[in-house]
């Protein structure tokens, strides 16, 4: 485990009101969740499931077909699609773009995909202003973070810290009433919208038969960001493609309520292309953006293909015990929670944070929850695979490789587990009876001191269970 | 150019050859459940208040008319090209701006008035969803700028959810550059998970029932 | 077939809690089965596939297959040990069609202890007698993976004398997660305490669960904070008179 890593959890783990702050937003999520997905209320929740992992997993096996179907359609509606393969690539173009528009100012709604590729720092150090117009990633962007959950960005800051970010950087007077702060970032943005000449947004899905962008959201930063400039810019993944516009009455069931506990989001926007004869407002051009950056490393397995299915909704962050505890920013990259310790390993390479798929007690909880059914934790046990091997082959970690193959050779000969498992007993204190709070030095090492520091150990019987049953 | 090799990159990983054909896409069933008219004018109204919103039902489009009229009493409005809304004689009415056809005017309307007032496409009443398509007759801004969203639907359209919309409607691009669903006022609960309503779009949804 | 049952006691039990096992042969022994132990077993190998070690987990496992070929229902006091051999066998064995035949073979045999009762044995009432207030904690594996919700609860509904009370919430883990609880001691401690706080809401005497591994984090935890609340494998409440 990198020292970094650890670290963040620990100071984490320590700081009493983060951890209220992080347990109580991700409980309400996921009460709420529990709520509309009940089998009173939504009664073909797992038929939808089952649908939206179908057709996740045949767009995903065949994707090459639906990217040429989703860029014919975009440009049939006159927009056009442009492929990168990294961030470099990402802002170039937006760079670009900017420069023969004569842009200066960008606003841009939610997207995880550009947070991945650090867009507006990228774009600021080549002199343009981009604005995160979402309240969230607004707070974050005045902080200089990134989200510290995939629906939820800021829920680690107090109205106290957003008071402060406020009247730091935009010198008003200071508030500490939500409704208040909410209303000076309407004002502040607002300005910025009807300025901006670009608007970049993700994209929650990208429709092959209709070349559509689908955006979700509740505060209509979205809409304006992809209606009141000119130029309307969608980064997205390759992976966000889905075969036909009706596919959306499978997944837009099934994002909300899993998300947020909506039945719908306040706004679902299906926008096609730039504005038509006729329409009185929308952008005149229109961009799709479709990254690569680590994706199509993670395509060639079958198995594990299936971490792209993921629609970024964060329930497995919600229900997930160890988000619950060590939050967003422990974790190394962007992409936090369940989903976030599959993908990073797979999108940056496993040795970014060897430790990462195994900070999981695999208890399952974010695999039952998944509206696209990835089952995260198989994908977990597979990466723990692959890290082991990797470390192998480096000759990382070698006593650990050995203790486990004296393990299996031990738990194939029965006579030498017995006679080790007497061997650890008559060592071990019988505690008469009591359980174990601390073990003399010598033995408190490895493993044996990493539990005693949280926990009492159990007294060494005096008897094993198959030595009771030959006695009895 | 990162096209070709990335479409390269995909086939290659997932073993397929450039325009090999594909199986057929997983069939999706879509449900429309038989709702009486009634029952989904009632649920709709009810969606719509749990939202936060304001549902009316009202009985004819003069009765529409006199209700917008007590709504924006006082108050500036602008109203979207609807020619519903010009048949209720909604249009009509004092400090109502109506017939922009241009986008910088358009703008500069919206951004000033108190109330942007539109018909809708569709409406869904399981969700309380109003279904706006950009045309000629509706614009993006009006039901967007403004701090109060007026909406005006004769019922019969009136549909059960999604899947009737998609049913009716397989595919909105033929017809719009942008189809949007709102479903009740902005929102947001990004600070303490407080909501708050009226974030960036309008923070009050009035949906008028006519029929 | 009748009414042969072998055990298969998991290696925690065996070495550190073999009064859990005891306690399943004589429940199972009352109900007019007959019970055996055999001698070869060991371990299900989950602790080696858990890390990542597929291949001596492999081996592991080959052993449990040989272990057990002839029992004809394999009764298991876990339902994580339980799951291994159900549901993770057969990843394993994916590129050996000959061991993979074997093993889902296995998979049919092999019965977590509660749902053996329910299920196999047909019953509930055991007749156990244990007066107390106690509070059931679901096991990950067995309650995601093997889908047991209700038939501790309802065994637990027929112990005379015995009070169940839920608490919530009830299906969050509570941290051991095998190597996890010392790779990630401090988290995993954290979570230990989050789901003590839950059972001492409940102002039950006695927490019960399937899976020895899970109340050895719990008793663990619970010893630590020097409070006076116990934990008992439902095998030996349904062993008390």
């Amino acid at each position: 485990m990198s020292v970094e890593f650890d670290q963040k959890i620990h100071d984490t783990l320590a700081n009493a009101s983060l951890q209220l702050a992080i347990y109580t937003a991700t409980g309400r999520l996921k009460e709420k969740r529990i709520e509309v997905t009940a089998e009173n209320v939504l009664p073909d929740y797992q038929e939808l499931r089952t649908q939206a992992n179908a057709l996740k997993k045949h767009t995903i096996d065949n994707l090459d077909h639906y990217l040429e179907e989703f860029e014919r359609n975009v440009e049939a509606y006159g927009g056009k699609v442009v492929y990168c393969k990294d961030a470099t690539e990402v802002s170039d173009f937006v760079l670009d773009l900017a420069k023969r528009r004569g842009s200066k100012l960008i606003v841009k709604s939610k997207s995880m995909t550009t947070e991945e590729v650090d867009l507006n720092e990228r774009l600021e150090h080549h002199g343009l202003e981009s604005v995160e117009t979402d309240l969230g990633e607004y707070i974050l962007q005045l902080a200089h973070e990134k989200p510290y959950h995939i629906v939820a960005p800021a829920l680690h800051k107090t109205r106290y810290d957003v008071a402060d970010l406020f009247t730091k950087a935009l010198h008003v007077a200071r508030e500490t009433v939500p409704e208040k702060l909410t209303l000076i970032a309407r004002g502040v943005l607002r300005e910025k919208f009807l300025k901006a000449d670009i608007g970049i947004s993700g994209a929650n899905f990208l429709i092959a038969d209709s070349g559509a962008v689908v955006l979700v959201e509740n505060e209509g930063n979205a809409r304006l960001t992809t209606s009141a400039p000119k130029i309307h810019v969608a980064v997205a993944g390759i992976e966000k493609v889905i075969p036909r516009a009706r596919d959306l009455a499978v997944f837009l069931k099934l994002l909300a309520r899993s998300a947020t506990g909506q039945l719908l989001s306040v706004y679902t926007s299906f926008l096609a292309g730039p504005r038509r004869v006729g329409e009185v407002d929308g952008p005149e051009e229109f961009y799709v953006v479709l990254l690569d950056n680590g994706r199509t490393r993670l395509l060639p397995d079958r198995s594990k293909r299936e971490s792209l299915y993921c629609i970024r909704c964060g329930a497995c962050l919600n229900t997930c015990p160890v988000y619950r505890k060590i939050g967003g920013h422990s974790f190394p990259w962007v992409y936090s929670g369940p989903i976030g310790a599959i993908i990073t390993p797979q999108f940056m390479g496993i040795s970014h944070e060897p430790a990462l798929p195994f900070a999981s007690s695999l208890c399952g909880a974010c695999g039952e929850v998944c509206p696209v059914k990835i089952d995260i934790p198989k994908v977990l046990l597979e990466l723990r695979g692959d890290v082991k091997k990797m470390e192998a082959r480096e000759g990382q970690n070698r006593m650990e490789k050995l203790a486990f193959r004296v393990f299996a050779w031990v738990m194939t000969h029965p006579r030498i587990y017995e006679m080790a498992g007497r061997l650890a007993a008559s060592v071990a204190p019988a505690g008469d009876g009591k359980w174990i709070g601390s073990l003399p030095a010598p033995m408190s090492v490895g493993p044996m001191k990493a539990w005693l520091s949280e926990r009492d150990l159990p007294p060494s019987p005096s008897k094993s269970f198959r030595e009771m049953w030959r006695n009895r | 150019m990162s096209r070709d090799n990335i479409l390269h990159k995909v086939r290659t990983a997932l073993g397929r050859s450039a325009a090999q054909a594909v199986a057929d896409v997983p069939p999706v069933r879509l449900r429309v459940p038989e709702a009486a008219m009634e029952d989904r004018i009632a649920l709709m109204m009810a969606r719509v208040e749990a939202l936060a919103g304001k549902a009316v039902r009202v009985p004819t489009m003069e009765a529409a008319r006199e209700f917008v009229a007590g709504i924006i009493a006082g108050k500036t409005a602008v109203a979207s090209n609807a020619p519903y809304l010009e048949e209720c004689g909604v249009t009509g009415l004092p400090g109502v701006r109506s017939g922009i056809r241009e986008v910088g005017e358009l703008t500069e309307v919206c951004a000033k008035v108190d109330i942007g007032i539109t018909s809708a496409d569709y409406a869904l009443s399981d969700t309380g969803t109003l279904v706006m398509l950009a045309s000629p007759a509706e614009s993006r801004l009006v039901s967007l700028l403004p701090p109060a969203h007026l909406a005006v639907v004769p019922v019969e359209r009136i549909l059960t959810g999604l899947d009737e919309l998609f049913t009716i409607l397989p595919n909105p691009a033929a017809q719009t550059s942008s189809m949007v669903l709102i479903t009740g006022p902005s929102r947001t609960a990004d600070i303490e998970q407080i909501l708050v309503r009226g974030v960036h779009g309008p923070g009050q949804v009035t949906v008028v029932i006519v029929g | 077939m009748g009414n042969q049952v072998s055990l298969f006691v998991t290696c925690m039990v065996d070495q550190l809690f073999p009064k859990v096992g005891m306690a399943m042969a004589d429940v199972l022994e009352r109900l007019g089965y007959r019970v055996d132990f055999p001698e070869g077993q060991t371990c299900c190998g989950q602790p080696a596939f858990n890390s990542g070690y597929r291949a001596e987990a492999r081996t592991v496992a080959r052993h449990f297959l040989k272990t057990f070929e002839a029992s004809e229902r394999i009764v298991v006091p876990s339902g994580s040990c339980t799951a291994m051999v159900t549901h993770h066998f057969a990843e394993l064995f994916q590129k050996e069609p000959e061991t993979l035949a074997l093993v889902h073979a296995m998979e049919k045999k092999v019965y977590e202890f509660a749902t053996f009762l329910t299920e196999v044995a047909g019953v509930e009432d055991v007749g156990a007698r244990m007066e107390d207030v106690v509070t059931f904690h679901d096991g990950c594996h067995g309650l995601r993976e093997l889908g047991i919700k209700s038939a501790p609860r309802r065994l637990l509904a027929h112990v005379k004398g015995l009070e169940l009370r839920e608490m919530v919430p009830a299906e969050e883990c509570c941290g051991f997660g095998g190597t996890f609880a010392v790779k990630f001691a401090e988290l995993s401690g954290a979570m230990a305490r989050t789901k003590i706080e839950a059972i001492l809401g409940t102002g039950a005497n006695t927490v019960v669960s399937l899976d020895p591994s899970c109340l050895m984090q719990i008793q663990g935890a619970l010893s630590r904070a020097g409070l006076n609340v116990r934990t008992m494998h439902l095998a030996e409440v349904l062993a008390s008179r």
